[in-house]
């Protein structure tokens, strides 16, 4: 017997003949439930996440490219997803569009820039999941700061509205302020592995 | 809630260890109960809940006692216990107990008499309807929740309730009360833990560390005696049922 | 097992239990935790770290889960939810295994920790690489894959601080999150200075200087990795999703620079569809490290052309697992989403720290899955490392009615005794007795009676009398606390004689 077998038969063994499947209670908020008014569900995106010490930069759709500008404050070398908007950029850094860089180039640049897919208010997380403004997981991984643009309608208040429109098979990095870690002695330190500073520029109003 | 005037027969389970060893305790809950104007009867053929056996681990052991748990009280409608653990056991444990060795017709009865028995803080302010019992005690006291009470029964600020309509009495918080005394483990980590929940007693500054089950207050009540502490330890049952006064 | 008309795979006999097999990983201790324990108790600096490290969490909890409205409602979700997944386990076990596969991951099944170390070491050496990136995981510590993975040649560098810092000092972990939780700074930096490579030697014991320290040290082998190890914290069963929560970024850098990831999991880290992760990604940042979202969560599944590792192995863990979902009453500890909130309010994990439960699952949880996973016997003193006092359960965001299954196990420890002794050990026949005496009123009455002698032992303290010392069994009692000194008469004495006629 194979050990798939083997294992299979000691899940049903152990379950026995006719296991209670019990229902499961769906008390809780949710995807259906959305209340809040797009107002207040962009202040609470705001607040979470200054509350996690990320930097907002709020700005209408013609502000993007000076506040990504400020967000880089002085970066010289940024890479960007193929897919990214020319708009979005400043004059000034080096651009250079992610086709493959190999984790050694990319570690040698300054920043990294991109769009999102949802944001949730409740908890000041940005979903990023590989779309063509968002480019592959690594880009957003090494170097040390994200500058990240997030529109408002891309603003949702939980965690299963989010849920809700995400496509499961997408690969997915759910980001909720700069990399932290609280081992040494619950002191939270923050910036380990991933981007140190983590800079959202939050667009209200028509793009 | 039931009218506080219509009088009541209680049977009162007094447990195993006020009876042995505080019986002071049970005679408070007779004294408070007829003070209330309610008729207290004491089933002589009462043992213990079981709860020793089950908790550690000699469930089968303990079925006889559940059995005669269940048999002594099964004739009353209502049955009141000084002690947050007992009832605990008599309610999440007995028909457990049952259950587990295959007497599926004890588990009902046991289940049925549960229904029906109350930790003394609950009967009073659920049952009979009252929170103030006409009691006095001029003492500064502090109240440690037990574990029993506050988890498994759930009896939320009922003592709390009880104790601030006590004629002279001082409430004041007791630190960290949520924190298990200790009692129910195994040989070291108790001390461990009944050093913190004395050092929090003593910080109230109380005179009185009080609570619902004398197991609990027997292992305080021992540690604050051996350090000469100069804190006592008082059944909620015995704060209730006091009229003592304020000298002049 | 036999074969009958439903089909090929229904319930004939029941099939004996695998248990997590002996001398290899790290499931169980090399002393009764009692021993264990009263050594730890005497760690100052242990207590004093994990008092501090405890009651910080706790009170991040308490907030964060006050701010949630429907935090009940989400328990009782995430709880029938589990329940729900452990009753439909095979069909979801084989939809996760259909789903993975079609997304070009590879799926393996491993029975016990030798055949896990043996995959993933034979995996490993496919590749032709010598050394690994692992992120924390406990399912790899739990069957001892980094000795396994040694004996092979092969290296495996832990990147999780906390392990890493575990991993340098050559320990283990004592924590389920914070595995690191007994160590204090200076510790850290003594550690780091001796074992970490090309160190600053002026090192302050500063947190940050300690995280950059290990930000530097760790970042050459990121950038440079082939092959990485996970565990996982989810398994979508619906989309064969797979999921990492953590908070450093070390997760996603093993995750998606290796070419190569390899994935070991217990079965029951399943959840049935995508949609049902809303309650798992709220139930645990909140009750973990006291965040309403940790920083950084990944979600995928299979391969993704262009992005990430272009091999991806999935290891399906049994090692005991199957021998707890055989207990309907210890089946409820297959539920944990190791959150660890229940260490955290544990008063007796508070007072001992982790290691004095010998496995990698230590506090309340620890003290039902471990035994379960290893057979009762093999850790029969860990479900008595408690006072049940329920503080675990209250705070388990799936609801684990852990003071219930630690009753049932002591129960089941007793009948394993009886079972495999011919006289009954001393205890078990003092508890027989007792029962014998408590299930009588008469027999009650009488031995109240005898109990009545010990006033003989009691001395006056100004107005009350107590007893400062007793002999053996009561000793246990007296070493440390006043025994009262038992009244003249008994409450049913008294009751007898005052109210003689009243008697029911």
């Amino acid at each position: 017997m194979s050990a798939r077998d083997d294992v299979l038969a000691r899940v049903r063994s152990a379950l026995g003949r006719d296991p209670a499947v019990p229902e499961v209670p769906r008390g809780y908020r949710g995807a259906d439930d959305d209340t809040d008014d797009r107002s207040t569900r962009l202040d609470q995106l705001v607040d979470r996440l200054e509350d996690y010490r990320a930097t907002v930069l709020r700005v209408d759709a013609d502000g993007i490219a000076d506040a990504v500008a400020r967000g880089l404050d002085g970066a010289e070398a940024v890479v960007v997803p193929p897919g990214l908007p020319d708009a979005w950029l400043p004059v000034g850094p080096r651009i250079i569009r992610d086709d493959g860089l190999d984790a050694d180039a990319l570690d040698q640049l300054d920043a990294v820039v991109t769009g999102a897919t949802v944001a949730v208010a409740a908890t000041g997380t940005i979903v990023l999941d590989g779309a063509p403004d968002q480019g592959r997981r690594a880009i957003t991984l090494v170097p040390d700061l994200h500058v990240c643009v997030v529109l408002a309608d891309q603003v949702v208040a939980t965690v299963p509205e989010a849920l809700a429109t995400l496509d499961a098979t997408r690969p997915q990095t759910w980001i909720s302020g700069p990399s932290a870690t609280s081992d040494i002695e619950l002191d939270r330190v923050e910036g380990v592995h991933g981007p140190r500073t983590l800079v959202v520029v939050l667009v209200e109003g028509q793009t | 809630m039931t009218d506080t005037t219509e009088r009541r027969q209680i049977a009162l389970f007094v447990t195993c260890l006020a009876d042995t060893l505080y019986p002071d305790v049970g005679r408070a809950v007779v004294s408070l109960l007829e003070r209330l104007g309610h008729e207290v009867v004491f089933p002589q053929a009462q043992t213990c809940c079981g709860q020793m056996h089950i908790n550690t681990g000699y469930q089968q052991q303990a079925l006889p006692i559940v059995r005669h748990f269940v048999d002594t009280f099964e004739p009353y409608e209502l049955v009141v216990a000084p002690s947050g653990s007992c009832v605990g056991s008599v309610r999440h444990q007995h028909a457990m107990a049952a259950r587990a060795a295959g007497d599926e017709d004890l588990a009902r009865r046991a289940e049925a008499v549960a229904s029906r028995t109350y930790e003394l803080s609950e009967l009073l302010v659920d049952v009979l309807g009252v929170t103030d019992v006409g009691a006095a005690y001029p003492h500064r006291v502090t109240y440690h929740p037990t574990c029993h009470s506050l988890r498994m029964l759930r009896v939320g600020d009922k003592p709390r309730q009880l104790l601030e309509q006590v004629r002279g009495l001082e409430l004041v918080e007791l630190p960290d009360a949520d924190q298990c005394c200790g009692f129910g483990g195994r040989p070291e980590e108790p001390c461990a833990m009944l050093a913190d929940k004395m050092a929090n007693v003593l910080a109230s500054r109380a005179e009185v560390c009080s609570a619902g089950d004398s197991s609990c207050l027997m292992h305080i009540g021992g540690g604050l005696d051996r350090l000469r502490a100069g804190v006592r330890t008082v059944h909620l049952a015995e704060i209730l049922a006091s009229t003592e006064q304020v000298s002049p | 097992m036999s074969i009958d008309e439903d089909g090929p795979f229904t319930v004939g006999a029941p099939l004996p239990l695998a248990h997590a097999p002996r001398g290899v990983g790290h499931l169980r201790g090399d002393r009764p935790f009692p021993q264990a324990a009263r050594e730890a108790l005497g760690d100052t600096q242990l207590r004093r770290n994990i008092g501090n490290a405890t009651r910080t969490i706790r009170a991040k909890r308490a907030a964060v889960v006050d701010e949630v409205d429907d935090w009940e409602a989400l328990r009782d979700a995430g709880a029938a939810l589990k329940a729900n997944t452990m009753a439909r386990l095979p069909e979801l076990l084989e939809q996760l295994e259909d789903r993975v596969t079609a997304s070009g991951g590879v799926v393996h099944w491993a029975r016990d920790a030798h055949e896990a170390n043996r995959i993933v070491t034979d995996l490993v050496r496919a590749t032709g690489e010598r050394e690994v990136v692992k992120v924390k995981s406990m399912a790899t510590q739990e069957i001892g894959l980094n000795d396994a993975l040694a004996d092979a040649g092969i290296a495996a560098w832990e990147t999780d601080l906390a392990e890493l810092i575990v991993q340098l000092a050559d320990d283990l972990p004592s924590h389920i999150l914070v595995p690191a939780i007994h160590r204090n700074r200076a510790e850290i930096r003594e550690i780091f200075l001796r074992e970490m490579a090309g160190v600053d030697p002026a090192l302050t014991d500063e947190p940050r200087q300690l995280a950059m320290a290990a930000r530097t040290h760790l970042r050459r082998r990121f950038l440079a990795a082939k092959v990485g190890v996970s565990g996982a914290n989810f398994a979508v069963a619906e989309t064969g999703t797979l999921s990492v929560v953590e908070s450093e970024g070390n997760g996603r850098m093993c995750l998606t620079l290796p070419d190569t990831l390899i994935t070991v999991m217990g079965i029951e880290k399943l959840v049935p569809t995508w949609q049902d992760l809303e309650v798992f990604l709220q139930l645990l940042p909140r009750s973990a490290t006291g965040e309403r979202m940790n920083p950084y969560t990944s979600f995928w599944t299979g391969v993704h052309e262009g992005d990430g590792p272009r091999a991806f192995h999935l290891v399906l863990l049994d090692n005991g697992r199957t021998a707890t979902l055989a207990d309907e009453v210890g089946r409820p500890a297959l539920h944990c989403i190791r959150c660890s909130a229940c260490l955290n309010v544990c008063p007796v994990y508070e007072r001992t720290g982790g290691h004095a439960y010998g496995s990698v699952y230590p506090g309340p949880i620890g003290a039902v899955l471990s035994p379960q996973m290893t057979g009762v016997e093999d850790n029969a003193s860990l479900p008595f490392a408690s006072s049940l006092c329920g503080a675990c359960e209250d705070a388990c965001p799936v609801k684990i009615p852990i003071p219930e299954i630690l009753v049932h196990l002591r129960a089941r420890h007793v009948e394993e005794q009886a079972a495999h002794r011919r006289l009954p050990t001393g205890e078990a026949a003092a508890m027989a007795t007792a029962a014998w005496v408590m299930s009588d009123p008469r027999r009650f009455a009488a031995a109240q009676r005898a109990v009545g002698a010990g006033r003989l032992l009691a001395r006056d303290r100004g107005g009350r009398r107590s007893i400062r010392t007793a002999p053996w069994p009561l000793s246990a009692w007296t070493t440390s606390r006043d025994a009262p000194s038992p009244p003249t008469e008994t409450f049913r004495q008294w009751w007898d004689r005052t109210r003689g006629e009243d008697r029911s």
